[in-house]
């Protein structure tokens, strides 16, 4: 009785859209109108013919660099930002606090300021011309270079401090006994980082892992306030979230929805969600170790 | 006891006729305001709430029986919004619809009213604006309401600054351009950061290049296809704009060139005729003009890029079609469409409309007399991928520098050719 309310959000707001994409996903459409079963007709398109594989293959690529260069930087900087949070440095309280402030934070404000800096006559580029390095400056979002990592580093520094906290309290976790062990055995700093704390808080880091990927295949909101739906420049930072809302819903420029396309699309992205966390969850179960 | 149980009863006889009373009355100012019929009117234009409101405003006068709640929509959203609320069976009575493939995904789902039945008169339109909005078996499904015109704006005064005249050739343009560039001006304020500015380019410069009307009908006939050499040409003229772009110009984008328009600090513009009436408001001194792409030579005629914009549609659904068609012939009368010249600087469609105190739509109809169809936008884009969809990211990779005219032409034609028959013979 207790989780039923619980139970209801998630059904009607997670299993039933789910297993409606599936539904549609089999149908051919023609603009908002159901039409025939075409089975797999749909996930054949995407992935067998121009333009739809290229443009998926291009976004799936994109969404592989979010994951690694989240899990590079931001969660290799949130652990070593928990760990020295914990370990109680001068100004934790005060770093702890910075280094959260972002995640408080609106996604589209984010984006929209940032978008702001990185203008060509941007604060970033000012910035690089004060220092004189005049020769950096770059049109970030306009150079499809960069404009995928600038967007990834933006949302690393608005979101380092969820992980930071995540690993400060399951560092806070690991019991004493087991440091004060190590330091009497003579073990260094990295040492006791490395062979003590970090297989003690693998049930920590695989949360945020699965967090990541969920995260980096749902990517949508700061692709779209900081690039537009198109995923500009040339397609540059599209990702399949993207690429799924274009398909789906249709836009002034991209043209008619193709609901059946974009249903395919988003049960790929549920898909590659669920198997890639199920094996981040079964690898790192094997790693874990009672303290 | 007694005494006061009788006294509670009968003051709470008393309070329940009163709330009786004072629910019939508010009911009766209810029934009074329920026989006042509602409309609900969504447009993809928060920019120009004001000018509807006081449009609205005029409408309720002459009709007092009906009121309009104007709802505002971001553009970018605006499609999105309204194609759900009309799936849902909801959605407003009266709204402004995009032209073409925009209007043709709402009308195939039976989501809009046929208007014709409603509005007769409104076969006086011009037949390239109905055009915007007849479907392939003949039906129209809004009332066309404003056109657009691609064209360059010039700052007035910058041009007299350096004794400039306007460009009669494509050299002129560039030479022009170039002593603004040498005097230390950003001669053109276009950036390519936003796809759809690219696309804007081209529908500039294009079609005095490609060769208006004669490409435009053999490519939608399948006569030719984007390969076609004279399409490259005009890709490469975008490419010889470049030095005169602004500094880092792909990331300028879409808001950052209007600034430096608006500021004077860029003395080209390359955009579309609806620019002018927000240009005016940002800057009542700005002091600007227009012209279209001039040709290689001065006998070649200057083209421009026309496309209707929106058209008025009535939601299929609606319980109030009678006053929606009442709403719609009001938006698309003279007197509107006066207001929308004068106030708004928008070229309108509707026949009786005088453009007569706008020097600025005067000129833009003018410019027209070398009209063509805004090629994407009339032509391709109603499948995915639309042909503007394609040129504009193929578009930036070429002003990047990233690939050349022809790969641009030919991945158009390859994304084009996956959907469109004639393409596919």
């Amino acid at each position: 009785m207790f989780i039923l309310p619980g139970l209801a959000v998630v059904l009607v707001f997670i299993v039933a859209p789910l297993f409606m994409s599936m539904f549609n996903s089999l149908f051919s459409w023609n603009q908002l109108i159901r039409g025939s079963f075409v089975g797999f007709g749909n996930f054949k398109r995407l992935f067998s013919g121009y333009p739809y594989r290229d443009m998926f293959t291009n976004a799936l690529k994109n969404n592989v660099t979010w994951f690694l260069m989240t899990m590079l930087i931001q969660n290799t900087l949130g652990l070593f930002f928990g760990y020295f949070l914990s370990r109680k440095v001068p100004g934790h309280a005060f770093f702890q606090r910075v280094i959260f402030l972002p995640v408080l934070f609106s996604i589209v404000a984010v984006g929209y300021l940032w978008g702001l800096y990185l203008r060509p006559n941007g604060l970033l580029n000012a910035f690089l011309a004060l220092i004189g390095k005049k020769s950096w400056q770059q049109p970030w979002l306009g150079d499809a270079r960069f404009a995928t990592p600038a967007i990834i580093l933006v949302n690393i520094w608005r979101w380092v401090g969820f992980p930071s906290l995540v690993f400060m309290s399951a560092v806070d976790n690991v019991s004493s006994e087991c440091l004060e062990s190590a330091y009497l055995d003579g073990a260094g700093e990295w040492t006791v980082f490395s062979k003590v704390v970090v297989p003690l808080i693998i049930p920590s880091i695989t949360i945020i892992t699965v967090l990541t990927i969920i995260g980096s295949l749902n990517v949508f909101e700061q692709i779209y306030t900081m690039a537009g739906l198109d995923g500009s420049p040339n397609f540059a930072t599209d990702t399949i979230g993207t690429l799924f809302y274009r398909t789906a819903f249709g836009s002034v420029d991209a043209g008619s929805p193709e609901i059946g396309i974009g249903s395919a699309i988003s049960v790929i992205i549920y898909l590659l969600t669920f198997v890639f966390s199920l094996l981040t969850v079964s690898g790192n179960k094997k790693k874990e170790v009672e303290a | 006891m007694k005494k006061r149980m009788v006294l509670v009863v009968s003051l709470i006889l008393v309070c329940s006729l009163a709330g009786l009373f004072a629910n019939g009355t508010a009911e009766a100012g209810q029934s009074a305001k329920v026989s006042k019929t509602e409309l609900q009117f969504w447009t993809w234009r928060p920019e120009d709430v004001e000018f509807y409101d006081s449009v609205i405003k005029d409408f309720e006068k002459a009709n007092p029986d009906i009121t309009v709640v104007q709802n505002a929509i971001k553009n970018t959203e605006y499609n999105t919004v309204l194609s759900a609320s009309l799936s849902g069976g909801s959605g407003p009575d009266v709204f402004q619809a995009r032209a073409y493939g925009g209007l043709f995904t709402l009308s195939d789902s039976g989501f809009l009213e046929p208007i014709e039945k409603w509005m007769p008169e409104v076969k006086k339109f011009p037949a390239a604006a109905l055009s915007s909005a007849t479907d392939s078996n003949g039906v129209l499904w809004g009332v066309p309401s404003v056109g657009q015109t691609m064209l360059v704006y010039y700052n007035v005064d910058t041009y007299k600054k350096y004794n400039l005249q306007v460009p009669k050739t494509w050299d002129e343009f560039l030479h022009n351009c170039k002593v603004l560039k040498d005097n230390g001006e950003t001669a053109i304020a276009n950036g390519t950061k936003d796809g759809w500015t690219v696309e804007t380019l081209l529908g500039v410069v294009g079609p005095t290049f490609y060769g208006g009307n004669d490409f435009y009908n053999d490519v939608v006939a399948g006569k030719t296809n984007f390969q076609d050499p004279r399409f490259i040409a005009a890709i490469e003229k975008l490419g010889e704009l470049k030095p005169y772009l602004p500094n880092m110009y792909t990331g300028v984008s879409y808001t950052d060139m209007q600034a430096s328009f608006i500021a004077g600090t860029a003395t080209h513009f390359l955009g579309g005729s609806y620019e002018a009436g927000y240009f005016t408001a940002q800057n009542p001194d700005l002091h600007y003009d227009i012209f279209a792409v001039p040709g290689l030579k001065t006998t070649d005629p200057a083209r421009v890029s026309v496309y209707a914009d929106m058209s008025w549609a009535i939601n299929a659904k609606s319980a109030k079609k009678e006053a929606a068609v009442k709403f719609v012939k009001y938006l698309s009368s003279v007197e509107v469409a006066n207001r929308l010249i004068n106030e708004m600087k928008m070229v309108c469609w509707t026949p009786g409309s005088d453009a007569s105190k706008s020097p600025f739509i005067q000129k833009v109809l003018q410019l027209q007399s070398e009209g063509t169809p805004y090629v994407f936008l009339a032509g391709f884009r109603f499948k995915q991928p639309t042909g503007s969809q394609l040129f504009q990211a193929n578009g930036q990779g070429y002003m990047a520098g990233q690939m050349s005219a022809a790969d641009v032409a030919a991945n158009v034609q390859k994304g084009i050719a996956t959907y469109y028959a004639p393409f596919q013979k």
